[in-house]
């Protein structure tokens, strides 16, 4: 055992070396962690989240005028288990400081619990912040619409609430929560029960439940909630799917490749210990001991910055799929260092087994170029090519060693494909977001009608206020088509409404009355196609002339307000404004006229758009570092192995600048090759993956936000797997600058 | 401190060629290398070698030879005293004019050849030309010239790994010689060479002397230093005998 010690303890001396291997092998292990996290989060996230909180299958509200709460606790009897009655209220509030006539916040439905996890059935987690304690304080579900700890909530009585934190319910049992007794302060208007049952997990069953509460009892049933979160995390499965997978596969590389490496710079120890009597088995045991200790320690280590890292990303995730975040999984952590061990053995193994083998000779012959063979021919092209001389042995030298040299491609190929995805999706979620905004945003003031304004029909006003270019006008309407359950979204027009800019992915827009614009959710609910014709209540056969997108999904439907005849549509009036008419005049002029208007607002990317961003800014930030680590390690061991070739090139004049740039030079071609197979990858990956993520979502994207490449940002990328190359050598690229030639010539 | 010592002169059968030198190519001056430990490769070494001249350094293994030959070289430095060469204070220069010295004034001959075994035998010897930037035609012919003239030009389009030992030197030669550098330093060139081929790298060593060459030649083998050198050191701990 003590000759294996030594064997390992020479390879341990390399300082260098041993901290790059534990670096790229804890990185590596980072993100097996982090990407085994994203597919754990990925799988059937609602069923988990709806089991760890023990969801509620039916959340019952009984009206307080009608069902006395003693009478509300006894349906109890009728689940497996239940929790209630929690007062309940509807609470109107706006933001403290806005003036009492402006808009409010969504009225919110609000439950008094004692505790958030105290009950048998939805235990609520509180993201930020505690629970309630006193009377006027209240912790807020978690929604699109973000109100941090802190923030002070005006009631209509003029009292106020504190936010003091903000919570998940995978049940949606509430919309805010705060003690028994501050509900009932508010003045509670019934009490909220949740039930659990043994049976249900069909849509009857359910029905069946909510029956048998009695007529009094408003329901809401956990298959339509989990339907909801279903058509959300559809969406974004994919795209964490892409992460985990590219996160394994270039973890498994590098981690591989470490071991191999590991293995390889301890061959001329290996041969001085078979010269004086190391049996192969004992080579094996010491390569493999020699393997897993800087791996075990680089695992360790990658297994505590995964479960910190974890912190932020499961609350990226759950915040996207609307569930609650995972706590540190023991599984995936136990997954990933059986994971890294048996890559690392997979990998020391044939390692092993071949400096078993490897004669003493050849294994004392450390330092030098491999012999075989490998390589001549590119080195015979490079001494040809007239480039500086540096250069071309850098540019040679890789092609000396093939499954480095693959290795280090496809680690560089990863790391690219993994930004050109990060970066394309970020540019299909802008784009996703300005279609989806172009309505508002391609006029300049909108105008609002009705009959609560003084001008009923502002058209009239419009066209003699100076400025007025082109409007039209647009307006909600209920739309009852033959064949669907329920009345259709629509908007109704007024003029040409096509300077909407709305996206169109198939058809044309409407050009008169009778014809109709959908959306793919439209078609998906009727099962109609472009060209078919629709007939309802209220209008005559629409011929569906146009698909349009629309982001939020809905079952919508577009055409010009004499298609609905009876229809009497509050309109929002759009203004395009002739150029150069300033917006504060031309809003002054309308204000002069009591036409009330506002200049349209874009606005600010949504949350969800927040967290995706910052999601793919932490997963591409960790993905290219472990791949520019395992460059750098691949890049240390081969300068290693050439310690002595870099020797002879210095004592025959070679500067330290000239060793740097053959050192860098070593990985242009598996840079420009890894970056220009990468950026392929990557766009692959993209354009299945969005269009993916937008049929999980039951939406079809708009050609213009599936191709957010321009050729020079792909032109980019592609160099960018260069650079992340030479990112990772430059390292070693200074290290061996500074070897003295001497030191290195000694190596034989 | 121990004073300076200047090392001990053999004359033998060349010593009439070298008394024709008049300049100094190199002047170590009571020169020190000292490792971890403090233990020391050259002790208060001072040395002169005249242009033309051929030095031989003899000594037991550990006694200093390879160490002032590198010091001279500027592959390493010395922890005290100072080494000129052809006027350049070798001692002083940082990495890149050490390896613009060498470019310039050093053909570097060792015992295992140190050539690169994925490159042709042509693109080893062209190597030192095309580091320091000369024009490719010049280089070429350069490299063609020596190969014909070391009596490798057939080899020119092998790889080192075919030839044999001596043919390796030769190879080595010729690369050392492709600058046309005013010194060339040989540390134990036979050393790996059986009997035949060391005979052939001595001949070379002893024509290249003949055509004005300045040498200094590290070996064990008296029989090379005799045949080959005007003058002989001999070292022993780091001083000479």
């Amino acid at each position: 055992m003590s000759a294996i010690r030594t064997v390992v303890r020479g390879a341990q001396r390399r300082r260098v070396s041993t901290i790059v291997i534990i670096a790229a092998t804890a990185m590596a292990v980072t993100a097996t962690v982090l990407a085994g996290l994203l597919l754990a989060a990925s799988s059937r996230p609602f069923a988990n989240a709806f089991a760890a909180q023990h969801g509620a299958h039916l959340t019952a509200f009984f009206d307080a005028a009608k069902t006395t709460e003693r009478q509300a606790a006894a349906t109890a009897a009728q689940a497996g288990q239940s929790a209630g009655p929690f007062p309940v209220a509807m609470v109107a509030t706006r933001l403290d400081g806005m003036p009492p006539g402006g808009p409010g916040l969504p009225p919110l439905q609000v439950a008094g619990r004692a505790d958030p996890g105290g009950d048998a059935v939805d235990r609520v987690t509180l993201l930020t912040g505690h629970w309630p304690r006193a009377a006027d304080e209240i912790v807020i579900a978690r929604t699109n619409l973000r109100l941090p700890a802190g923030t002070t909530l005006k009631l209509a009585n003029g009292s106020t609430l504190k936010v003091v934190g903000e919570a998940r319910s995978i049940s949606r049992s509430a919309g805010g929560w705060m003690t028994p007794g501050g509900v009932t302060a508010l003045g509670a208007t019934g009490w909220q029960m949740l039930y659990r049952y043994a049976d249900a997990g069909t849509e009857a069953a359910m029905t069946a439940h909510a029956t048998a509460l009695g007529p009094d009892a408003r329901t809401q049933s956990w298959i339509g909630v989990r339907n909801d979160a279903a058509h959300r995390t559809q969406l974004f499965v994919p795209l964490l799917s892409a992460f985990g997978l590219i996160g394994l596969a270039l973890a498994a590389l590098v981690i591989g490749n470490v071991t191999a490496g590991t293995i390889a710079s301890a061959t001329r120890r290996i041969g001085v210990m078979k010269a004086l009597g190391l049996t192969p088995s004992q080579v094996v045991r010491a390569c493999l001991v020699q393997a897993l200790i800087p791996g075990g320690i680089g695992a360790i280590l990658g297994i505590v910055a995964g479960d910190l890292l974890a912190v932020p990303l499961t609350a990226d995730v759950a915040d996207l799929f609307g569930t609650v975040p995972m706590s540190v999984t023991p599984w995936v952590d136990a997954a990933a260092i059986v994971a890294a061990v048996l890559v690392i053995a997979a990998t020391a193994a044939p390692a092993a087994w071949r400096a078993a083998r490897l004669r003493t000779v050849d294994a004392l012959a450390v330092g030098r170029t491999p012999r075989g063979g490998r390589g001549r021919f590119a080195a015979r092209l490079a001494a040809r090519s007239g480039l500086p001389r540096p250069l071309s042995l850098g540019l040679a030298q890789p092609f000396t060693r093939p499954a480095r040299l693959l290795v280090m491609l496809l680690t560089i190929g990863l790391g690219t494909a993994a930004a050109t995805f990060a970066i394309g999706l970020a540019g299909s979620l802008r784009a996703i977001q300005a279609a989806d905004q172009k309505p508002a945003t391609s006029a300049d003031v909108v105008v609002l009608s009705g009959p609560d304004t003084e001008v009923a029909d502002p058209r009239t006003v419009l066209d003699g206020v100076p400025g007025t270019g082109s409007y039209y006008g647009r307006g909600p309407a209920e739309i009852i088509v033959d064949g669907l359950r329920e009345a259709a979204q629509g908007t109704v027009t007024v003029g040409d409404a096509r300077a909407a800019g709305y996206e169109m992915l198939e058809g044309r827009w409407y050009a008169e009355p009778g014809e109709a614009v959908v959306t793919t959710g439209f078609l998906t609910a009727t099962g109609k196609h472009i060209g078919d014709t629709v007939t309802g209540t209220g209008h005559g056969p629409l011929t569906l002339v146009g698909e349009t997108f629309d982001g939020s999904a809905n079952n919508h439907l577009y055409t010009d307000a004499a298609s609905v005849p009876d229809l009497a549509a509050p309109f929002e009036w759009y203004v395009k404004l002739k150029p150069g008419t300033d917006l504060a005049v031309y809003l002054a002029a309308l204000k002069d006229k009591h036409i009330p208007a506002e200049a349209t607002q874009v606005e600010g990317a949504d949350g969800t758009l927040i967290i995706l961003d910052s999601l793919t800014a932490l997963l591409t930030a960790l993905l290219v570092s472990v791949a520019a680590l395992g460059v750098l390690n691949a890049v240390v061991l081969d300068s290693r192995d050439r310690v002595h070739d870099i020797g002879v090139h210095k004592s025959v004049g070679m500067t330290p600048k000239q060793t740097a740039l053959m050192v860098i030079a070593s990985i242009g071609i598996p840079g420009l090759a890894g970056g220009a197979a990468g950026v392929p990858a990557g766009y692959v990956l993209h354009h299945w993956a969005v269009p993916a993520m937008a049929r999980g979502a039951g939406i079809r994207l708009p050609h213009s936000t599936i191709e957010v490449y321009a050729p020079a940002l792909l032109a980019a990328l592609a160099l960018a797997g260069l650079i992340l190359a030479a990112a990772g050598a430059l390292l070693p690229a200074g290290w061996a600058a500074r070897t003295r030639t001497a030191v290195a010539l000694r190596t034989e | 401190m121990t004073p300076a010592r200047e090392g001990a002169l053999t004359a033998d059968a060349r010593g009439a060629r070298s008394s024709l030198a008049s300049l100094t190519m190199i002047d170590v001056v009571d020169v020190s290398r000292r490792y971890e430990g403090d233990q020391a490769a050259l002790d208060h070494l001072s040395l002169h070698v005249a242009e033309g001249e051929c030095l031989a350094l003899l000594g037991p293994s550990g006694s200093g030879k390879s160490t002032l030959l590198n010091l001279i070289a500027g592959l390493d430095r010395p922890t005290e005293g100072t080494v000129t060469v052809g006027g350049t204070r070798v001692d002083r220069l940082g990495e890149a004019a050490a390896a613009r010295y060498r470019r310039a004034t050093i053909g570097l001959v060792f015992q295992f050849f140190n050539l690169l075994d994925d490159l042709t035998v042509t693109d080893n010897v062209l190597l030192p030309a095309q580091i320091a930037g000369r024009p490719a035609g010049d280089a070429r012919r350069r490299a063609r010239e020596l190969l014909g003239t070391l009596g490798i030009d057939r080899h020119a389009d092998a790889y080192p790994g075919r030839l044999s030992g001596g043919e390796r030197q030769r190879v080595a030669v010729a690369r050392a010689l492709m600058n046309r550098p005013p010194l060339l330093l040989a540390d134990e060139p036979t050393g790996a060479l059986d009997t035949a081929s060391g005979a052939e790298v001595r001949k070379l060593l002893i024509d290249l002397h003949a055509d004005g060459q300045t040498i200094i030649l590290v070996t064990h083998d008296e029989v090379l230093a005799s045949a080959v050198a005007t003058r002989t050191v001999r070292l022993v701990d780091g001083q000479a005998a």
